[in-house]
């Protein structure tokens, strides 16, 4: 692998390597010296044009503990606001001799014009691009669910005939679209729940069931893991549904749609929560729920996929 | 052509041997911790753990672990990247314990040097020691064994290959590619 820029063209073994890698890192993240010598050396430039705390922090903490010098970049109050393109910020990183880049922008398809352009010749790690794609999400959320249904004997396995129930936003949702891909390739299968006004177009060609009433869809599909999606305030810019209190009543996941679920269900969220909007507190903290496992695991996912990209002879690999 | 020099028998005695020294040179199995690098050697530090056991039945079981140093080596940046194996510490850590180190093949000293910084990241041992099944010579680096199964002079155009029956349905240590190979180097 020479970038990480979607989960729609990640084979299945590049996949399954990237988890078992994270195993591995996720042992190290219990030991008492938390660091590894491999990245030493190399230099990691955080492209952040969008805001972001916790990927951007989780991924300055994967390249520090792979010892990786760490350079953040964020567009507010850089050059970036007064007017430089992209493949001028691009051109000036590569002067600097960043070894890889991890770009988060609001414009779709902006790390794939980074990785073919020649502006650079870094590692790309797409943090999240517009509303295509955020691998490394989809990538923690499938190691989330392979550690709690195969537990101690996860390395190697897949997701086949797991069903998982995405839920809410998935007009704007980079996350459900990474998750998508990727589930599918693991094995799994996926049904999206959500208004109509939150289904993207052409929803209907994806290799996904959808359904529009969260509590047959629970009745029915049975899921074993239900994720709910952030409803994005950000890009609600129009009316999408009436008003939060309806939203939360018919599509939130409250305590008596949590009640319904079978007691070894997963509840997941991919952060930052709207507790009381799409998903209750009661949810948010119980058991079933993996919110803080996710966090936990998002470091051991990206120091898997910044070892797997920067660590190996890059003029060689494909 | 291959050429086979330990079969299944010298195998054998070469680490019941090997379990005996590691007795004798620590005063009995307390304290002591086995563990294999992946993969073979982790084979071999199960095999010595289950003859020590033998030999002292009133001990506690011989502890074995094993140490994936991929993300140690030096000339990762030179290499394909590899996918990293599992490193198990056994309940108890290695703090303040006899470390022996286990390895199918002792060539440039490399890998044991990558072994020895991440040990260096779990803990602090006693002491550390070196068993390999086989050493070759060829030392890049001031490292030798302290138990070694079989010394091989070999040619850095040969290649020792290690089957074991847990992984490759065999049981022997041959040498192959004599002085005159031609292709495929490795």
């Amino acid at each position: 692998m020479r970038h990480l820029l979607s989960t729609k063209d990640l084979s299945r073994d590049d996949a399954i390597m990237i988890l078992d890698v994270a195993e591995d890192m996720s042992d190290v993240q219990l030991r008492e010296v938390k660091k590894l010598p491999t990245l030493r050396g190399k230099t990691v430039v955080n492209l952040f044009f969008e805001d972001s705390t916790r990927t951007r922090i989780s991924f300055e903490l994967a390249a520090k503990r792979l010892s990786a010098d760490v350079i953040n970049f964020s567009a507010k109050g850089s050059s970036v606001s007064k007017g430089e393109s992209l493949k001028d910020t691009a051109q000036t990183l590569a002067a600097m001799g960043a070894d890889g880049v991890v770009i988060r922008h609001s414009s779709s398809g902006s790390p794939q014009l980074l990785a073919d352009s020649g502006w650079i010749d870094a590692g790309i790690v797409n943090a999240g691009d517009g509303t295509h794609e955020h691998p490394t999400q989809a990538l923690l959320d499938a190691f989330t669910m392979r550690r709690r249904i195969h537990g101690a004997a996860s390395r190697g396995r897949d997701l086949s005939g797991v069903s998982v129930l995405i839920v809410g936003d998935i007009l704007h949702s980079r996350v459900a679209r990474s998750n998508l891909w990727l589930l599918r390739t693991l094995g799994a299968e996926v049904t999206f729940v959500a208004p109509a006004t939150l289904l993207p177009f052409g929803a209907e060609t994806w290799p996904a069931g959808i359904r529009y009433d969260l509590d047959a869809a629970i009745a029915e599909v049975n899921p074993d893991v239900v994720m709910m999606l952030r409803i994005q305030s950000e890009r609600m810019n129009a009316a999408f549904f009436p008003n939060p209190r309806e939203y939360a009543r018919v599509w939130g996941l409250d305590d008596e749609r949590l009640a319904r679920l079978r007691p070894d269900t997963i509840v997941m969220h991919p952060g930052p929560m709207n507790r009381g909007l799409e998903i209750s507190s009661r949810a948010a903290d119980s058991a079933q729920s993996t919110v803080i496992e996710q966090v936990a695991n998002g470091v051991s996912i990206r120091m898997a996929v910044l070892y797997l990209l920067l660590s190996g002879d890059r003029e060689g690999s494909a | 052509m291959a050429r086979i020099v330990l079969q299944q028998a010298d195998i054998a005695r070469a680490l019941t041997r090997i379990s005996h020294e590691i007795l004798e040179s620590n005063r009995g199995s307390s304290n002591l911790v086995l563990m294999g690098v992946p993969t073979r050697g982790i084979l071999l530090a199960r095999r010595i753990a289950d003859i020590i056991d033998q030999i002292e039945p009133d001990s506690a079981p011989c502890l074995v672990g094993s140490l994936d140093v991929t993300m140690y080596r030096d000339d990762l940046a030179h290499q394909p990247t590899r996918a990293t194996q599992q490193t198990q510490v056994p309940a108890g850590g290695i703090d303040g314990k006899t470390v022996v180190l286990v390895d199918d093949v002792l060539f440039s000293g490399r890998t044991v040097r990558s072994a020895l910084d991440a040990l260096n990241d779990l803990g602090r041992p006693r002491a550390v020691r070196l068993a390999v099944l086989v050493d070759r010579g060829h030392r890049e680096l001031p490292i030798r064994a302290d138990f070694v199964g079989k010394n091989l002079p070999t040619s850095t155009k040969e290649r020792i290959n290690v089957r074991l029956s847990e992984t490759d349905g065999a049981e022997e240590v041959s040498i192959e590619g004599q002085a005159e190979m031609t292709e495929d180097g490795e």
